[in-house]
């Protein structure tokens, strides 16, 4: 049984959530599949754990779907990279369903909780999807499967803006992944296998065929460049970021805590298999100026976004601005294209989910009991919210980088990483950068502490037990992670040394 | 490039103008029906690009004729049976005529890839899925706001901002 479940263990993380999704639409019960979507994501985050497991004892897992060997049939290739990512998805995707309940009585009328679950199922379903999978057009399918269903959830926003903004996000979402299709599609005219690993050894072989010429660059260059503009677009990358501040905004605070939380960071993996994967850094950072075009657009997008994120007078806006900039710090680590700064990017897509995650749930917890995201309605909240608002504080501290929280961890690792590169103004920049977050994040602590408490805020009462409990354990888990960093840090040292020497996944 | 490729590539410029054309409308028209419509043109035009990169000059749909999968089986026994069983007994001369040709002609038969074609069958479930939730979501944005035309839901939105400043 045990060897079983072992074996089909990358395919299991995948159909537990698919197959619950119908079968709680069928249920129909709001209870019954409240407890169902319950044990599905704590079941597949404890799979995915036990994935980590065997990876870090026995070296990467390689499954055939279907019993049909790749490259024909369908390959799902779990290695250290893609196993950390599967690991804080699910994780996070559990515990945030754990925290849902009282905040989707608010937010979500009650006929329709039984149609909440299968969404959010069936977007675990699509973010695990992209994880494991090693077959190109599997990633654009499960990045649809993702993306639908998280417009579906965007739009149960309790205003008039959430279908429109949800409307303007597949806009956005859609041109993204056709474009990834037409990369994909190119990829596939030029080699004949959609199997990542193949379309590697099918590049190089043609590569060295030429005398290290890249065979066919011209088409070559148009996949990649599709690629590239289609991931950015799901990564919201700062010229192409539009649609997330709204869809931010307007969705339901469960829903936010989720996707800010793990959907962004999974294209960031997509974009990294592609990157190092498949096209080499040494076609994309070599022959294409693809580093220094990362680099500068991140760090533009870090100061826009962190000075937007200052005048915000909403404050789910506000973090969705910051969450812009942080995207440029994960991409900053990956276009150094070196173990140090891979690792460093890899790491922050972690934290950085613990810790935008964490205040996501902290706003829900307010807008539970203040009914507002609004700056003005927050005032003097502290007095009868002490916990929630000492959360906020707490991940407010990790997302500026504050010693003994897991952001120090990531902006360090980034920081050594740009000085070891010689890039001294990216590394002071980086510095500045993060006073903008200090301030924006200071702001909101400084109208829950340091003001007279507004005529809601007076009304509160703390945030229920559950919810408590669980925004504390994520927030706690900010703080554990950079004390103790040798998980954290050393399974992405790992798996970047695996992606940079391997080369192929 | 001479006249001849230009022309040769013709199923490229067919693809090319399509999706300018879907990606042009999607950017520029303020109605969000067209921009659905337009939307559909984009995806359409890649489903294009895929089903001709998976056409093989002279090559066949990519199923093996009876008539040579029979003879692959058994020699003659079969051949007639299968022979009878589809055409009219009638016709059993000419048909077993055509088998044997066709037997003959097994070994240079090309077939055209399908891969590509299936990929597509999924492509455009996907489609299909985005444009029924676009559609759901216009249909509630235009219950909520009476109207689909992205400027004036802008109007409305700034002016209830404004409102909301002026209660304040």
């Amino acid at each position: 049984m045990i060897e079983f479940l072992e074996y089909h263990l990358p395919v299991l993380l995948i159909i537990i959530p698919m197959i619950a999704a119908p079968l709680s639409v069928l249920i129909g019960n709001r209870r019954i599949v409240q407890w169902l979507a319950l044990t599905v994501c704590w079941t597949t985050f404890g799979l995915a754990l036990w994935m980590v497991a065997i990876v870090n004892s026995s070296g990467p897992v390689s499954y055939e779907l279907g019993g049909w060997a790749p490259p024909y049939g369908i390959e799902y290739r779990v290695d250290q990279l893609n196993s950390f990512i599967i690991m804080f998805v699910s994780g996070l995707g559990a515990i945030v369903l754990t925290y849902s309940p009282h905040s989707l009585n608010a937010e979500i009328p009650q006929s329709q909780h039984y149609l909440f679950y299968p969404m959010y199922l069936l977007c675990m379903t699509g973010l695990m999807g992209i994880c494991v999978t090693g077959d190109l057009f599997n990633v654009f399918v499960f990045l649809e499967i993702s993306s639908l269903s998280t417009y579906a959830l965007i739009s149960l926003g309790r205003t008039r803006r959430a279908p429109l903004a949800a409307f303007q996000y597949l806009i956005m979402g859609t041109i993204g992944a056709t474009f990834l299709l037409i990369g994909i599609g190119l990829l596939y005219q030029m080699t004949g296998t959609l199997n990542m690993a193949d379309i590697a050894a099918h590049l190089e072989n043609q590569r060295q065929i030429n005398d290290g010429q890249w065979a066919g660059s011209r088409t070559m260059l148009v996949a990649f460049a599709f690629l590239t503009v289609g991931l950015c677009i799901k990564m919201a990358v700062f010229p192409l970021h539009s649609w997330l501040p709204n869809a931010y905004a307007y969705a339901p605070s469960v829903v936010t805590a989720f996707v800010a939380a793990t959907a962004t960071k999974v294209s960031v993996y997509a974009f990294i298999r592609i990157v190092f994967g498949i096209f080499t850094p040494r076609f994309a950072f070599e022959l294409l100026p693809l580093d220094t075009a990362l680099w500068s657009f991140s760090l533009v997008g870090i100061f826009m976004a962190s000075i937007a994120a200052i005048f915000q007078q909403d404050i789910k806006r506000r973090l969705a601005y910051s969450s812009i900039a942080q995207i440029g710090y994960m991409l900053l680590g990956i276009s150094m294209a070196n173990n140090d700064g891979l690792s460093a990017g890899i790491v922050h897509m972690f934290n950085h989910a613990l810790i935008k995650g964490g205040l996501f749930m902290v706003v829900g917890c307010f807008v539970l009991r203040l009914g507002s995201v609004h700056l003005d309605d927050w005032k003097g909240a502290a007095r009868t919210m002490p916990w929630t608002s000492l959360a906020w504080v707490l991940g407010g501290l990790g997302l500026i980088g504050v010693p003994v929280t897991c952001g120090f961890i990531s902006k360090w690792l980034l920081l050594t990483a740009a000085l070891h590169n010689n890039l001294y103004s990216v590394a002071i920049l980086m510095l500045i950068s993060s006073l903008l977050a200090v301030i924006y994040i200071w702001q909101v602590v400084e109208v829950l502490y340091f003001c007279e408490p507004s005529e809601k805020a007076k009304q509160a009462t703390e945030a229920p037990m559950l919810m408590l409990v669980t925004t504390y354990v994520v927030v706690g888990a900010n703080i554990v992670f950079g004390v103790w960093t040798t998980y954290s840090a050393g399974l992405a040292a790992k798996a970047a040394k695996a992606l940079l020497e391997g080369g192929s996944p | 490039m001479t006249l001849d490729e230009v022309l040769g590539l013709y199923n490229y410029w067919v693809v090319i103008c399509l999706m300018m054309t879907g990606f042009y409308i999607v950017i520029a028209r303020k109605n969000m029906i067209k921009t659905v419509i337009g939307l559909n043109i984009f995806q359409t035009s890649v489903v294009l690009l895929y089903i001709t990169m998976g056409k093989v000059t002279g090559g066949t749909a990519p199923i093996i004729p009876p008539e040579t999968f029979a003879h692959q089986n058994d020699h003659h026994g079969l051949v007639h049976e299968t022979a009878s069983d589809a055409v009219d007994e009638g016709t059993l001369e000419t048909v077993d005529e055509g088998a044997s040709e066709a037997i003959h002609q097994s070994a240079e038969l090309i077939y055209s890839n399908p891969l590509p074609s299936v990929l597509m069958l999924t492509a455009i479930v996907v489609g299909i899925a985005t444009t029924a939730l676009a559609l759901a979501l216009i249909v509630r944005i235009g219950e909520d706001y009476g109207t689909v035309e992205e400027d004036e839901i802008q109007v409305i939105d700034r002016n209830e901002r404004r409102n909301n400043e002026y209660h304040k």
